[in-house]
């Protein structure tokens, strides 16, 4: 089973219905699986933040969801982070992906990964970070533990995770 | 008439169908003339009443009637293009114009200047956009309600505000009755 393929079975299993997406190269092949997924609504969104919206608001009408993104929307998506999903306290896996990190091509994405842990330690969000191919085994607890806390939790996934860009 | 005004005399027409209500004023304003279960009182996050009153849609059942303002619409523009393409026939959005920021002291907006709220819906490929003068609010949001599509109503009111408290009602609270309301309704 690809990689891919692994991390949809995952949240089909944890029961998530509605998935948003905004696009990195490095996640082209998970959104595009997401979109295939029948039992998932995969609705993309041109901001991160306003799919964070939109997760807030399908968990309130009774459904599970979860939010697909590139580590550069960190900087635009604090403030609804901790206003609207910590605040009223609720579940968000945010799986993404972790631009400028070893096999790097683009330097402008460096200046962003320096501070992505940084930021999220800031506010208190729990950070996984997936860098070995095997790390996708964890991805099963870590949405168990995201629906357990009622907490957003990042899921990191590295150049390494995807195996090369 | 000013917001505070237009929300007072919809009053009627939200009745028990559940409402987001925008950041800042509006929620206040909705608190203090009709708090109950079936509002969700956005505390911080503007801009995203849209975003949240469409999610909540396109998960169940039950209608729901988002609460924005023209300056939150603005800030996240992105929202319409999602809404057209993402038709929710449970889903009104209901923008109060009254071409400032409010809440922060009645700065005025782009939208009560050259931009047209309801030319933007449409050209978003929203398909049912209604734009009606604040006295017209009320027949308006009821004919939306009947016609079961998704529709966004852009109200044109004056710019203006009145003296309310804040809500101090814990965020958790807000949104657990609020989901409590919905799950018995789509039971």
């Amino acid at each position: 089973m690809s990689i891919e393929d692994k991390i949809v079975a995952d949240l089909v299993k944890h029961r998530i219905e509605l998935v948003t997406t905004v696009p990195c190269k490095q996640l082209a092949g998970v959104i595009e699986k997401v979109d295939a997924e029948p039992s998932i609504y995969h609705i993309p969104s041109n901001k991160e933040d306003e799919g964070m919206g939109i997760c807030a608001g399908a968990f309130m009408g009774g459904k599970r969801s979860a939010i697909v993104m590139q580590n550069t929307a960190i900087g635009v998506t604090i403030n609804t982070l901790v206003t609207l999903t910590q605040f009223y306290r609720m579940p968000l896996p945010m799986l993404i992906s972790y631009r400028g990190e070893l096999g790097e091509p683009v330097a402008c994405q460096a200046e962003m990964a320096v501070h992505t842990k940084a930021l999220l330690a800031q506010i208190n969000v729990p950070t996984y970070h997936l860098h070995k191919e095997a790390d996708v085994e964890e991805l099963d607890a870590i949405l168990a533990y995201t629906f357990m806390c009622n907490k957003p939790v990042a899921i990191l996934t590295d150049a390494t995770f995807w195996n090369g860009y | 008439m000013i917001r505070s005004e237009v929300i007072k005399s919809l009053l009627p027409v939200f009745a028990d169908h559940h409402v987001v209500c925008n950041i800042g004023l509006p929620s206040q304003e909705l608190h203090l003339m009709g708090d109950k279960p079936t509002n969700f009182y956005m505390l911080g996050t503007m801009g995203l009443s849209s975003s949240i009153g469409l999610g909540v849609a396109l998960a169940q059942k039950e209608k729901v009637i988002s609460i924005d303002g023209d300056g939150s619409v603005l800030t996240n523009f992105g929202t319409l293009p999602t809404i057209a393409n993402n038709v929710a026939d449970n889903f009104i959005l209901l923008i109060i114009d009254n071409g400032s920021y409010g809440s922060t002291g009645d700065q005025p907006t782009y939208a009560g200047m050259k931009t047209s709220l309801t030319a933007v819906a449409t050209a978003c490929g929203c398909e049912n956009v209604i734009e009606c003068q604040a006295e017209e609010a009320p027949a308006t949001l009821q004919k939306a309600i009947d016609s079961n599509k998704m529709t966004v109503i852009v109200c044109k009111c004056e710019s203006g505000n009145i003296k309310v408290p804040v809500i101090t009602m814990d965020p958790v609270v807000i949104r657990d009755r609020f989901m409590k309301s919905l799950e018995a309704r789509n039971a």
